[in-house]
């Protein structure tokens, strides 16, 4: 395991500072100048030019890749252009709204995901099976800037059920959860369905049904357990997914997260913020999916890294 | 499943070529008396703010779907061979490189890096595609090089290097053909996403400008009057989702096919 952990951490540093090197890069790669990009033409040039030294675009590219990463290295993700406060400051205060909604989701996935799952492998080529590859199907082709809308006439509009919009109770995060999760549920009944079907024409489950255990429990206990692996795999994977997707869903149901904070940066232009917010979201889901290979080890010591 | 993701793709492709000649109106003629108005004999999906018709707008939002897609995988399919044939064939140092490139790239969620790259490149189809190709070359490069691995060492290949075939002829002519089906199958999961991603940078006012009618930003526009007009966003959306649901069925079914053909 400790050999493991050091090749998947060898991997993982290289690929951080690639990441970082690209997020870095962006602003550079704005046509013209991005000082002027940011403000506008009719700032002064005084202004503009107290700009560029503030940001450190003065000075030589390489320079200015240094002081990043030592910035970086002290926890400074520098200074929003219009918000209050250091970008590092306003990122993380978004991160919990961002993070409950992101679980939310979760939750809602494997929720709906677990019971059409194995519905669907028991009743393998019956009509709940179809019903389930449907399901799975629709869920997998609705994007969810189109759900969301959807969810909203019906939910909040039509039948006044639930609020349009915000972040307060429970029930403020029902739609955007279920938004953000179709897809990782469409994705896991499949998975599930047949990661069980596999399981279940292994020879442990023969044994089982020849020493009389129930199909409930067999399903249930022997099968499930066993194709949870890829399960695990796929959660992780999607996590990371999630984080991203999140950034549409809290556009539209005015979710006060990372998400809807890196919209908008880029709609005002604070370029400063929008790369604060996109380094990290992108180094939360290199983190999410490095955690995910070393758990997916430990459940399961047969994988190994490279093979 | 491969049949009804086909008649789907089929009529979707049809509706977008005889745009010109089926739509009842044009997409982009603004009639501000007759905005937001419900489905009717005049307008069969009603009217937008601008008063312009929904159908139309859709038929030829289609085209515009139907050109990022393709154009999206086709050039990722191009950079994808090129990097991993190189990366595959050749190995060594180049390889490690080329991985190290992809590995730092698939790090990223997809959508964030093509939020990032339109945001900074300025909005507009073309940086759309270019964005989506940025990061989707890197799983038709991976596909390609562990292809390659796998049939480096095989007797036709070897025997096609023997007799003098120079590495470009090694490749194209002897261990492309052999990809195509795994790589059919990828470039058509890659145009249903590359469609969502275009409707997500839309909708966020990132993808397509007006007055190009794309579903992405229509259903944008539509966000606005969900109250007052909600078929301004139910009928693009339906749109974009028969649209991805006809390339998965096509996908899944080509999957399921080459897969019984393996066994």
């Amino acid at each position: 395991m400790k050999r493991y952990l050091f090749q998947r951490l060898l991997l993982f540093f290289p690929t951080l500072l690639g990441s970082l090197t690209l997020v870095f890069f962006l602003v550079h790669l704005i046509p013209g100048d991005p000082v002027e990009v940011m403000l506008g033409e009719t700032v002064s040039s005084a202004d503009k030019e107290g700009l560029r030294r503030a940001m450190g675009l003065d000075l030589p590219i390489g320079t200015q890749y240094l002081r990043f990463l030592q910035a970086l290295a002290q926890g400074d993700l520098g200074r929003s252009l219009y918000q209050q406060g250091g970008v590092a400051e306003l990122v993380f205060s978004r991160l919990p709204a961002t993070i409950e909604l992101t679980l939310s989701a979760m939750g809602v996935a494997l929720l709906i995901a677990f019971p059409l799952g194995i519905l669907a492998a028991v009743k393998k080529n019956r009509w709940a099976d179809r019903g389930a590859l449907l399901f799975s199907l629709l869920g997998l082709a609705m994007p969810n800037f189109w759900l969301g809308p959807l969810l909203m006439i019906v939910f909040s509009i039509g039948l006044g059920w639930l609020p349009v919009s915000g972040r307060g109770g429970p029930q403020h995060l029902i739609l955007p959860s279920f938004t953000l999760g179709m897809v990782m549920a469409a994705i896991l009944i499949r998975m599930i369905r047949s990661s069980l079907l596999e399981a279940i024409n292994e020879d442990y489950i023969r044994t089982a049904r020849a020493k009389g255990v129930s199909e409930r429990k067999i399903w249930l206990k022997h099968a499930l357990r066993n194709s949870l692996l890829p399960v695990i795999t796929i959660l992780g994977l999607q996590f990371g997914a999630l984080l991203a997707g999140s950034i549409i869903t809290e556009t539209i149901f005015a979710w006060p997260g990372i998400g809807r904070l890196t919209i908008q940066a880029i709609q005002t232009r604070d370029y400063p913020l929008a790369q604060g917010c996109i380094l990290v979201i992108s180094t939360s889901y290199l983190v999410v999916n490095l955690l995910t290979d070393i758990l997916y080890r430990l459940v399961d010591p047969r994988v190994s890294y490279g093979g | 499943m491969l049949r009804a993701g086909v008649f789907i793709l089929a009529a979707l492709l049809g509706l977008a070529a005889l745009a010109p000649v089926i739509a009842p109106h044009s997409p982009t003629e603004q009639d501000l008396e007759q905005d937001l108005l419900p489905s009717s004999g005049e307008h069969l999906l009603g009217t937008d703010k601008l008063g312009r018709d929904i159908l139309s707008r859709i038929l030829y939002g289609a085209r515009i779907s139907a050109l990022v897609g393709t154009g999206t995988v086709a050039l990722s399919v191009l950079i994808g061979i090129t990097i991993g044939s190189l990366s595959g064939y050749f190995g060594g140092w180049l390889d490690h490189l080329l991985m190290r490139v992809v590995d730092v790239l698939m790090a990223f969620p997809g959508i964030l890096l093509a939020i990032a790259f339109t945001a900074v490149l300025g909005p507009g189809l073309d940086h759309v595609i270019l964005a989506l190709c940025l990061i989707g070359w890197t799983g038709y490069a991976r596909l390609v090089r562990a292809e390659i691995l796998a049939i480096r060492e095989r007797e036709f290949i070897q025997a096609a290097q023997a007799l003098g075939g120079s590495p470009g002829r090694v490749i194209f002519v002897h261990m492309l053909p052999n990809l195509l089906p795994a790589l059919l199958i990828q470039a058509t999961f890659g145009v249903a996403a590359a469609i969502i991603a275009e409707g997500s940078l839309s909708f966020l006012g990132l993808g397509a400008q007006p007055p190009t009618p794309s579903w992405g930003s229509m259903l944008n526009e539509g966000r606005q009057f969900l109250l007052v007009a909600p078929h301004l966003t139910t009928f693009p959306g339906l749109a974009i989702m028969l649209t991805v649901l006809g390339l998965n069925l096509v996908g899944d079914g080509l999957r399921d096919r080459l897969e019984k053909k393996g066994k």
